[in-house]
């Protein structure tokens, strides 16, 4: 791509209710339709606007095969539309995107994610992130693996039970219209049982049904349309090895690397898709954020973690901020993947 | 919407037994625990992982050297699971932990079947009583002292190992399909119309595919109408509850504008043909559920076949 290429903003973001269990489909079409429409109403664009969709999701959360297919529904895709869709949380929908528009060929995109994790059992069906040889027949869940995480970190003195609390006192407080919220203090907490020692209850995320929609448009586009869009300055994501013992897992090499890459100095925001307490304290070591920094002002995924959209909401929670003046230099991160495996960074400023 | 009861939900159990060819590095690894022995792969820094990678982390290069480590290692971190679930390895509550081999330089993943883990402890293997089930041939790890010691032996070379997959969920229709299903345990077929474009579809939708808006006005349907387009199967398959030769049709019910799948059964396959006037044979009644299966097949009604152009727009 030249260095010609056309900068790419957020314009647009709108969320599903983040809730325990929905009476919805798992295609998803009942949580998107409402919020596509708001998403494209705050950008004041209509479908026949966009230039390209790109959603995420995943079929084994659904239960069934070619769900995203069912999900296009809620687009309404007539005349035929330039759509695509990735098998992993919608923050990587939203980079093929802003390739996409780097490329010249549109200068619009939405992008959706979407997920009922209620409808099965989470942390077994993420048991199949693993290694499907080796390790995958044996059946470590999601909170059982990140508990052996959480437990080097401890061991290791990169943080403790307490402050891994403190991580969810404030992720628990800080957003009244989360679907996890109550004021509570970190001894509080520690007083509460294990649910897998080292894990409490409060270091886990919730299991959320919910979706997410991000508009973007190419940077003298996205002026015509918002007075102040969220500009993306620099968009990375990386991978670590499938092999998940030949990990170092007390850190993050690969968000480390995309940080690095997308260009992260200066900013004063920060949300971080941490599905568990230890991860977010984790994030902040890879990424240097120091106590300058607002990190996940929405309560992040501790509050509220729609499967394959949480990482987009993520990005849209910056923007949003970012858009209202709330902060000039912000960072996104998303994860997928066992353990904090693969790591993508947004950096956005605004851009008025 | 014409309801306001809950949506229909049904418990879905899905699952396959996956049969896994396992290529030289992960045969010889799965080999050797079939005979009792642990093997790792020496990759180009000179460190021994286990399980052996295809491949080493840095280089990428193919790994081949593999080295026998230890039934016996140490606990480098640790997590209880206090209510196994389905398919762990042990189901009463036990420790999931990276067990550092004597002699490898990365932990691997496995179960420890102690009330009291600690990082530090020392472990040993216990083996399964069956082999030839890859990881699973070792059926977790205990505390190093209670567990006797197994001497290798030789095994027949394993190629392939069966990883079963099964998940539950519950499945639920929409609010519209819900209505459809509803009233097909009382013997009526109900669509609903796009507030954008007027089409009638059965099933109604959450959300037209045309115009992204859910279906709303119910609309009752007749259980007549017209066969648009059909396949004759003459292929055998799994599941398969009627003898070939038989045709599966697109039903174009009257007063519908989306076709749905069903059989046409009643005449010779080879006399079907668009356009042909069908209704529907229903199941008795005591038989009838909230499923389109209640309607048995659709049958010819012998009436002048619809001209095409009645039906060339939903082909």
């Amino acid at each position: 791509m030249s260095s010609d290429s056309p900068e790419v903003a957020i314009v647009s973001f709108a969320q599903a209710p983040n809730v325990r269990a929905t009476h919805g489909t798992t295609n998803g079409v009942e949580m998107l339709v409402p919020i596509i429409r708001e998403a494209l109403a705050g950008a004041q664009l209509s479908k026949r606007d966009i230039g390209f969709w790109c959603s995420g999701s995943s079929d084994y959360l659904a239960g069934r095969a070619f769900s995203f297919i069912a999900a296009v529904d809620a687009i309404g895709a007539f005349p035929p539309i330039n759509e695509s869709h990735v098998e992993a949380d919608a923050a990587w929908a939203l980079y093929e995107a802003w390739v996409k528009i780097r490329t010249g060929e549109v200068d619009t995109a939405l992008v959706y994610g979407f997920g009922k994790s209620s409808a099965g059992e989470l942390r077994r069906v993420l048991a199949m992130q693993l290694d499907p040889y080796l390790v995958g027949p044996l059946w470590p869940d999601s909170v059982s693996v990140a508990g052996l995480q959480a437990r080097l970190g401890i061991d290791g003195g990169l943080w403790s039970e307490h402050a891994m609390a403190e991580v969810a006192a404030r992720s628990r407080a800080a957003n009244p219209d989360a679907q996890v919220h109550e004021r509570v203090t970190a001894e509080e907490l520690l007083r509460r049982p294990y649910v897998a020692d080292p894990l409490r209850a409060h270091d886990c995320a919730p299991i959320t049904d919910g979706a997410a929609v991000v508009v973007l448009a190419a940077a003298d586009r996205a002026r015509e349309l918002i007075a102040r869009p969220a500009v993306i300055t620099g968009i990375e994501h990386r991978v670590e090895s499938s092999h998940l013992t030949a990990r170092n897992l007390a850190t993050s090499p690969s968000t480390v690397a995309a940080a690095k890459a997308a260009g992260a100095d200066g900013i004063t925001l920060a949300e971080l898709h941490a599905p568990f307490t230890h991860q977010e304290i984790l994030l902040r070591q890879a990424l240097g954020l120091g106590d300058e920094v607002t990190v996940n002002p929405s309560g992040g995924a501790l509050a509220g973690n729609p499967m394959f959209a949480a990482g987009l909401a993520r990005i849209g929670e910056a923007a949003t901020r970012v858009m209202a003046g709330a902060a000039d230099r912000a960072l996104a991160h998303a994860t997928s993947g066992p353990a904090l495996q693969q790591n993508l960074v947004c950096v956005l400023k605004g851009g008025d | 919407m014409t309801t306001s009861e809950a949506p229909l939900s049904a418990p879905l159990d899905i699952g396959f037994d996956y049969t896994r060819s396992l290529g030289p590095t992960l045969s010889r690894f799965v080999t050797g625990l079939a005979g009792r022995r642990i093997l790792g792969a020496r990759s180009s820094d000179g460190r021994v992982h286990v399980p052996p990678p295809e491949y080493d982390p840095v280089t990428g290069a193919p790994l081949t050297e593999l080295v026998e480590v230890a039934h016996t290692g140490t606990v480098t971190t640790w997590c209880r699971q206090p209510k196994p679930l389905a398919g762990q390895p042990l189901e009463h509550s036990f420790a999931w932990a990276l067990v550092l081999l004597d002699g490898a330089a990365t932990p691997m993943l496995h179960a420890v079947d102690a009330e009291r883990v600690h990082t530090g402890m020392r472990v040993r293997a216990r083996w399964a009583a069956s082999s030839g089930n890859g990881i699973r041939d070792i059926a977790c790890f205990g505390p190093i002292d209670d567990e006797p010691a197994v001497e290798p032996h030789d095994a027949e070379d394993v190629t392939m190992i069966t990883t079963p997959v099964h998940l539950s969920y519950q499945h639920s229709a929409s609010p519209e399909e819900s209505r459809y299903l509803r009233g097909l345990a009382e013997g009526k077929l109900l669509g609903q119309r796009c507030p954008a474009c007027e089409k009638v579809y059965l099933p109604p939708r959450g959300a037209c595919p045309t115009d992204g808006v859910p279906t709303e006005e119910e609309v009752e349907l007749p259980d007549h109408g017209i066969v648009t387009t059909f396949c004759i199967v003459n292929v055998p398959f799994l599941g398969q509850r009627i003898k070939p030769p038989y045709v599966a049709a697109y039903i174009l019910l009257d007063g519908a504008d989306i076709a749905f799948l069903h059989l046409v059964l009643g005449c010779a396959a080879d006399e079907v043909r668009m356009g042909m006037r069908v209704e529907a044979a229903w199941k008795p009644r005591a038989a009838w559920g909230t499923t389109l299966e209640n309607i048995d097949h659709f049958r010819p009604t012998g009436e002048p076949d619809a001209p095409y152009e009645a039906y060339a727009r939903h082909l």
